[in-house]
């Protein structure tokens, strides 16, 4: 097997696959051109299947399933769509955002997550797609119909980040961007949420610390030691190690010149203390450009008590790049690979854990998602 | 009757721009077109039954906007996509 990296763009997606030894890759595409893919997934628990989150600018939200590692694909035949309203205008999927394989006990089982917020479940697969019933409504409450999308995140509130507990698929994290959302965490398999946002802050309530109405960017549980869950919001870098209830602000422990806000971050596969993310600049008007045009990766071995930055190979000056929520992964590998896609169309990777970046490919369009999938030799 | 198909669903209708379609009704004559080509209705056609954003529906080359319009016999229906993305 070889790794791959499944990179989905605002005009289709693209195959980058490594020789054995992550040296040389080659990129291969497009499939859908035109079509704005959000998320391309494989499926881990078979090596084969993948699913692509599609829409185009004129057509609506789909889920595109191939299982034979892209060479062909068929539609969904029932996407998420959300239940016909019985009275007033009813919600509708304006995109596919998340694809989150299920629990490995269930292989059938995929989760979608989309904008605006619902959360999906798949039991064949993924070729047809209904709404988790508990999820119909705000976890709590809230009254989601009124949010006037103008004033909603740039490309409308989603729900992201599902995250399941490998030791029980009754128990999943969600994390909701948008001036209503926050994590939220079930354990019985989605008819009931709790707010999981302790110790987090929210960017745009008079409370800074609400029960929620925070804004994750992304969430990250760790497959071997599933009670450490670390998050990047839009207010820091923060981690918790259940059972604590609280979660802590480990971007505290950032340089200040670089702070501790982005999008992404993403997890060694094997030692839950060590994690990296891209810092952007949060300061001012809100850039969300690497800070000061010097891009780098901050990389953490102690569980975010202190940072190491890694730019060797990165533009030294004047690179103004942008890292989406998706768009960072890691490899399975030992040395693990570090990999992540820019809004201008550039993969970036590393395979010695970001000590030395090279880039992989150039000139894709505006990159949405970059995962890691092992591809056949 | 007659339906024009437009250029991002042909994938749907193997690449066939002129298909046929029955139905007493424009909802009924879409939910014909997805048993022939199955998922067509939902790019078109959002879960609420609205017409997508950028979409349009023609019949005898008027411009409809409701899905319970009548059709008869001989009547054609076009499918549009207005200019969008960039």
């Amino acid at each position: 097997m070889s790794i791959g990296l499944l990179v989905a763009t605002r005009k289709g997606a693209w195959i980058l696959k490594a020789d054995g030894a992550r040296r040389r890759w080659a990129l291969t595409g497009p499939i859908f051109l035109g079509h704005i893919v959000h998320h391309m997934v494989q499926d881990p628990r078979d090596r084969r299947t993948l699913l692509m989150a599609a829409r185009t600018g004129h057509l609506g939200p789909t889920v595109f399933r191939s299982t034979d590692a892209g060479a062909s694909w068929k539609e969904a035949a029932r996407p998420p769509a959300f239940p016909k309203a019985t009275e007033g205008a009813g919600r509708v999927v304006d995109h596919v955002f998340w694809l989150e394989p299920g629990h490995a006990s269930e292989p059938d089982v995929w989760y979608a997550g989309t904008s605006p917020e619902g959360l999906f479940r798949s039991e064949d697969g993924g070729q047809s797609w209904e709404v988790v019933p508990g999820f119909e409504k705000h976890p709590l409450g809230f009254d989601w119909s009124i949010v006037d999308p103008k004033q909603s995140t740039p490309d409308g509130t989603i729900l992201h980040s599902i995250s399941i507990d490998p030791r029980d698929p009754r128990h999943l994290y969600i994390g909701i961007s948008g001036n209503e959302g926050g994590v939220f965490e079930t354990q019985d398999k989605g008819r009931s949420w709790k707010a999981f946002n302790a110790g987090t802050m929210a960017p745009a309530l008079p409370e800074p610390y609400p029960e929620w109405g925070q804004d994750p960017h992304c969430l990250r549980l760790h497959p071997l030691a599933p009670d450490v869950v670390y998050q990047q919001s839009h207010c820091g870098i923060y981690r918790i190690q259940r059972p604590a209830s609280r979660w802590e602000r480990i971007g505290e422990n950032m340089p200040k010149e670089v702070g501790d806000i982005g999008f992404a971050v993403v997890l060694h596969p094997r030692d839950p203390r060590t994690l990296w993310v891209f810092p952007m600049d949060g300061t001012d008007v809100w850039p969300r450009t690497s800070p000061d045009g010097k891009p780098a990766v901050y990389v953490s071995r102690d569980a975010g008590q202190s940072w190491q930055r890694q730019d060797r190979g990165l533009p030294a000056s004047q690179a103004w790049l942008s890292v989406r929520r998706q768009a960072m992964t890691t490899d399975a590998h030992d040395p693990v690979g570090v990999y992540f896609g820019t809004t201008n169309g550039d993969v970036w990777g590393s395979t010695d854990e970001g000590a030395q970046w090279s880039e992989l490919a150039r000139h894709l369009p505006l990159i949405h998602a970059v995962e890691a999938a092992e591809l056949g030799s | 009757m007659k339906v024009w198909i437009p250029t991002p669903l042909l994938s749907y209708t193997d690449q066939r721009k002129q298909v046929e379609a029955e139905g007493a009704t424009l909802a009924e004559l879409l939910v014909d077109l997805d048993r022939r080509f199955p998922g067509i209705r939902f790019r078109v056609i959002d879960e609420q039954d609205g017409l997508r954003p950028h979409m349009r529906l023609f019949v005898n080359r008027a411009d409809v906007r409701r899905l319970d319009v009548v059709l008869g016999a001989g009547d054609e229906v076009h499918i549009f996509q207005a200019l969008s993305g960039g």
